[in-house]
């Protein structure tokens, strides 16, 4: 029997324990490999005190928290990819498509050049500054594609996110030519992408909203099926389309604010991942949103280990690497739609 | 028989375009309704009103009693379907993904399919005789065979009533034939209500047991197709002279366009 005439619930089985393994796969050994080696029965032996344990704290101090942001920023991005796609029935739309991830990036790129980098207890405002910069954003382009008394429009919700990330973009150049060195140079070491956010904390705090995103995917992900077949066929079978519609945007809204104030705008992972999953499981959603979390995860786990063993001793940022590998592909995808 | 479908002095613009002025109609139960009229004639908004796609703006409009834009919208998609005259997937399903969606308005809140739901699929699929392409990727298929699977999706929505907006617009004269003859089917053997909207007038002659002809978005006839179908009526509709007689070997009403009315002969 073909992979599309299984029932679905056993693909999905299928989905969750394959690509669930490469998750958690990722997520035990990556944190072993780097300038030092770990063992990680060493690191998970209780009976060496953790003060005298040095695998056990390079495992879970530096290198753990670091694996799992990659995690919950790859998981986040991929699913709001996923959400956008079918939302905007276009392949090649991305969390940047929103104009979000530009907003994310004003946030963190005027804490940082006002100066407002010292954290405060275990709150650090660049984050916090670039999720309020993703969220904002996030919110003028809902209020342009929602006018009163009109449907929401999707055309002027992408047109809309175009628009502002250019305009945002302009600004954060001008930010940028108007400040020092230093900051400058932080502010570009934040737009690359990095996932070394020092700790836990930075990650719990980005759960809830990756949590909520989650929850709101799930949801939608059989009426979005439905909305890749167009509006009016989607509504004639049941579909909420508007209600589908602002659903999806919040959904991919709040995956992408969490992701980008985690970790700076990582690029082409909400792109690459979806279509590399739909090679693999199909195109439906409902398979197509746990695969393309699952994967995005591990996806990211790999990039940032390539990033952190590639040039030893540097450890580059991993956005660097999501783009060498995601540009080609993206034009290979391109050149094969067209 | 009784009134599936009732519309009383219905009306809808779309901005400030009127698009259908005072339509009054009804489809009963068991019948088989063509809606003729020329390109921009209101004939596929008329569809979306009966589907609930788009909201009334004046008059009413009844299904087996109930406002249609009250009827929660799965309710109504578990009783009306309707087949666009073109439908585009932005991804690549397979034909059985796209039929299994005819399903969504049956299924529960986590929205998977069981085995009732792809006994349902397969049997839509067996109906509209494109069980083979079941393992097919939709986007592959010729015209003809991709109007049949989405008939087979709405099918499987197992809908009382079932809008078609313009189903052989691509396709060729066989496949036209072929497809008025799973209509007639259809419309007999599984007691679907049937609505047509087309412009190929020898199509509805050959299926439809009533008419209604729209005109700018007005009711200009309606009856049945014997009455209705007259040369008159043709003129009236598309400014063209024609022949309208009985195809003994057809079996129905065939009309022949002439010429254009007023041109020379």
């Amino acid at each position: 029997m073909s992979w599309s005439q299984r029932p679905l619930r056993s693909r999905l089985v299928v989905v969750l324990v394959g690509f669930g393994s490469l998750a958690l796969a990722s997520a035990l050994l990556a944190p072993l490999v780097g300038s030092t080696h770990v063992s990680l029965a060493r690191a998970l032996d209780r009976s060496i005190p953790f003060a005298d344990n040095p695998d056990a704290q390079i495992f879970f101090l530096s290198r753990l928290p670091r694996v799992l942001t990659a995690m919950v920023v790859g998981a986040a991005l991929t699913t709001a990819g996923v959400v956008l796609q079918a939302m905007f029935r276009n392949p090649l739309a991305a969390p940047e498509t929103l104009g979000v991830s530009a907003g994310a990036a004003l946030g963190a790129i005027l804490a940082i050049v006002l100066g407002f980098t010292a954290s405060v207890g275990p709150f650090s405002p660049v984050p916090a500054a670039s999720l309020g910069g993703a969220l904002a954003a996030a919110v003028a382009v809902y209020l342009l594609a929602s006018a009163p008394r009109r449907p929401l429009s999707t055309t002027v919700l992408l047109l809309a996110g175009v628009t502002l990330n250019a305009l945002i973009s302009a600004v954060i150049l001008f930010v940028q030519y108007l400040s020092d060195f230093t900051q400058s140079f932080r502010a570009l070491r934040w737009m690359v992408g990095d996932l070394d956010v020092g700790g836990y904390v930075p990650i719990l705090a980005a759960l809830p909203l990756v949590a909520v995103a989650f929850g709101l995917a799930a949801r939608i992900a059989a009426p979005l099926n439905l909305l890749t077949l167009g509006g009016d066929l989607a509504a004639s079978r049941g579909v909420h389309v508007e209600q589908t519609h602002r659903v999806a945007f919040l959904t991919a809204a709040l995956a992408t604010s969490a992701a980008v104030s985690l970790a700076g705008p990582v690029a082409f992972v909400g792109i690459v991942v979806p279509h590399l999953v739909r090679l693999i499981v199909g195109v439906d959603n409902r398979l197509v949103l746990p695969a393309s979390a699952l994967f995005g995860a591990a996806f990211l786990v790999g990039c940032d280990l390539i990033a952190r063993t590639i040039m030893p001793p540097i450890e580059i940022p991993v956005g660097i690497i999501t783009a060498v590998i995601g540009g080609p592909f993206f034009l290979w995808l391109l050149v094969r739609n067209a | 028989m009784c009134g599936l479908l009732r519309a009383a002095d219905l009306s809808f613009a779309y901005g400030a375009a009127p698009v259908l002025r005072d339509i009054s109609l009804e489809v009963s139960r068991g019948a088989f309704v063509g809606v003729l009229g020329p390109n921009g004639c209101g004939k596929s908004t008329l569809l979306k009103l009966m589907a609930g796609i788009v909201p009334p703006q004046g008059g009413s409009l009844l299904f087996d009693g109930e406002p249609v834009s009250r009827i929660p919208r799965r309710r109504l998609a578990r009783r009306v379907a309707i087949v666009p005259q073109e439908t585009h997937p932005a991804f690549d399903y397979s034909v059985l993904e796209m039929v299994l969606m005819g399903r969504h308005p049956h299924l529960g809140a986590f929205a998977f399919e069981g085995p009732a739901d792809v006994v349902a699929a397969h049997d839509a699929l067996a109906a509209t005789g494109t069980a083979h392409l079941a393992t097919r990727s939709y986007m592959t298929l010729s015209g003809g065979e991709k109007q049949r699977v989405i008939i087979a999706s709405a099918l499987a929505q197992a809908p009382d009533l079932l809008l078609l907006d313009e189903p052989t617009a691509s396709l060729d004269l066989g496949h036209q034939l072929g497809l008025a003859a799973l209509l007639r089917d259809l419309n007999a053997a599984r007691a679907v209500t049937l609505v047509l909207a087309t412009h190929d007038l020898n199509l509805a002659a050959s299926v439809c047991s009533r008419l209604v002809l729209l005109r700018q978005g007005r009711v200009l006839a309606q009856g049945p197709t014997a009455e209705v179908l007259t040369p008159a009526n043709v003129q009236a509709l598309y400014d063209v002279d024609a022949d309208v007689t009985f195809h003994p070997g057809a079996g129905h009403l065939m009309v022949t366009p002439l010429r254009r009315h007023g041109a020379q002969a």
